[in-house]
């Protein structure tokens, strides 16, 4: 049984601006801005766009306890065709080598395969960020098999090798599921050696602190899964839970909000500022507005005014240009990104 | 309520080195040498101090240890055996102690 979502249940916190006033009235030791200028660090600024992040909408079979986007069965919000015929144009324009798909469960879009279809023919790398249920599901169990055929790198959830942690964070059964369709990637050679295809895992801290070492968890992972299930992949990302949405709802209604993001800002890291993945990435709503992340589209924060607000308007090779060079829109919640080791949607920065 | 132990408490740790800083940095730098990486790994002394903090029930320690063995990696459940193996010292050191009341009793009875 999936949770409500916050929509659903009509939190206040279910706004964008809700949770940026929350995060705002929070009294931090110094602002990420100070943080970033202390460090001596320049403001944030994009240095390219190799990657086009693409969020397909908020539908998802699963409800997970600490989403940022909110996702669930009971969200309606789905791409429009013009925005994904939009997104594959500016693939073909432009040198953007990555398209990575992401959602809600991404897999769920009416256009999705065709989507990752395009993208393929056009040459581009294509990874579908994936929540491992969905291929369980009577509809969509031939994904493994379609993916492998288009060559699609999958990056795929899974916080916990013990089986009550990944079920306390996604849900009641969603780690035997997990498992199940992780064996189906390996079958069809994801994760195996040689084979080319890429299976990547993501672990998400479950609960209020930060990810481990991501080396060394790796490596347990591995040793893990393969003993107990025979089963392998490629790399473990770690991701540092952001404070944004049913994530930061849960903070807020345990207690642990404050204490959470005093240790963001403890833990903020220089040398993770370099790596973070509004650097190289655009974000691309599914109504088509762009942002510097899946964070700040998350929280309604779209890219600076002087930039294009929407992928609709990267019509030339000059809107392009003024995306590349784009300063970035930050706040409190990117401490979440700059602590400790770092964090992005490739795992540890640093 | 007045209590002798208060979470927020353990965030101003460092204000025992107001009147003795160079104390303070001596034992700063100590303290990280000993949980840096070495002959064990730093999950493995983090639990080692969380097992540690039970048996000298420091309140804050298990608060720290708990996030911290978490934060290395640790899985509640290396958590919970660690605990145990403090306690299980802690049960042990009271009754082998038993060996000196049987001397003892034996000493003085007849």
């Amino acid at each position: 049984m999936a949770l409500p979502t916050l929509l659903n249940s009509r939190s206040p916190l279910a706004a964008p601006a809700a949770q940026r006033e929350l995060l705002a009235a929070l009294p931090l030791a110094r602002s990420f801005e100070e943080a970033v200028a202390t460090a001596q660090t320049p403001p944030l600024a994009a240095a390219s766009v190799d990657v086009l992040q693409v969020n397909l909408g908020k539908r998802c079979n699963q409800a997970c306890h600490h989403c940022h986007v909110d996702a669930g069965p009971d969200r309606r919000e789905v791409m429009p065709d013009a925005v994904v015929d939009a997104c594959l144009g500016v693939l073909a324009r432009s040198g953007i080598q990555t398209l990575d798909i992401t959602g809600g469960a991404p897999e769920m879009h009416p256009r999705f395969r065709d989507l990752v279809i395009k993208a393929r023919r056009l040459g581009r790398r294509v990874i579908d960020r994936c929540n491992l249920t969905i291929t369980t599901l009577p509809n969509y169990s031939d994904l493994p098999r379609f993916l492998a055929a288009q060559r699609v790198e999958v990056i795929a959830s899974l916080p916990s090798y013990a089986a009550s942690m990944t079920d306390r964070q996604r849900g009641a059964g969603v780690f035997e599921q997990s498992i199940a369709a992780l064996r189906e990637f390996n079958t069809f050679g994801y994760g195996v050696e040689g084979s080319g295809l890429v299976l990547n895992l993501v672990t998400n801290p479950v609960g209020a602190f930060l990810p481990a070492a991501q080396a060394a968890l790796e490596r347990d992972w591995k040793r893990e899964l393969q003993r107990q299930h025979g089963l392998v992949f490629n790399q473990l990302f770690t991701i540092t839970n952001m404070p944004i949405s049913r994530y930061l709802e849960w903070l807020e209604h345990s207690g642990n909000l404050a204490a959470y993001m005093d240790k963001l800002v403890q833990a903020f890291n220089p040398a993770a500022v370099p790596g973070v993945m509004c650097r190289n990435t655009l974000s691309v709503g599914w109504d088509g507005r762009l942002f510097d992340c899946d964070f700040n589209q998350m929280l309604d924060l779209p890219l600076v005014h002087a930039a294009p607000q929407s992928i609709l308007d990267l019509t030339d090779d000059a809107a392009l240009a003024r995306v590349v060079t784009r300063p970035i829109v930050t706040g409190p919640h990117c401490f979440g990104c700059t602590a400790g080791a770092g964090s992005s949607c490739g795992g540890a920065t640093v | 309520m007045d209590t002798y132990y208060h979470p927020p408490d353990l965030a101003k740790f460092g204000d025992i080195g107001k009147d003795a800083p160079e104390l303070w940095k001596k034992f700063q730098e100590w303290y990280g040498a000993v949980f840096a990486e070495g002959a064990l790994t730093e999950r493995e002394k983090a639990l080692i101090a969380l097992a540690v903090s039970h048996a000298v029930q420091c309140p804050y320690c298990i608060d720290a240890y708990t996030s911290g063995s978490l934060e290395k990696g640790a899985t509640p459940a290396q958590m919970t055996e660690a605990v145990h193996v403090a306690a299980a010292i802690r049960g042990g050191a009271a009754l082998v102690h038993g060996v000196q009341m049987r001397n003892h009793l034996d000493k003085i009875s007849m």
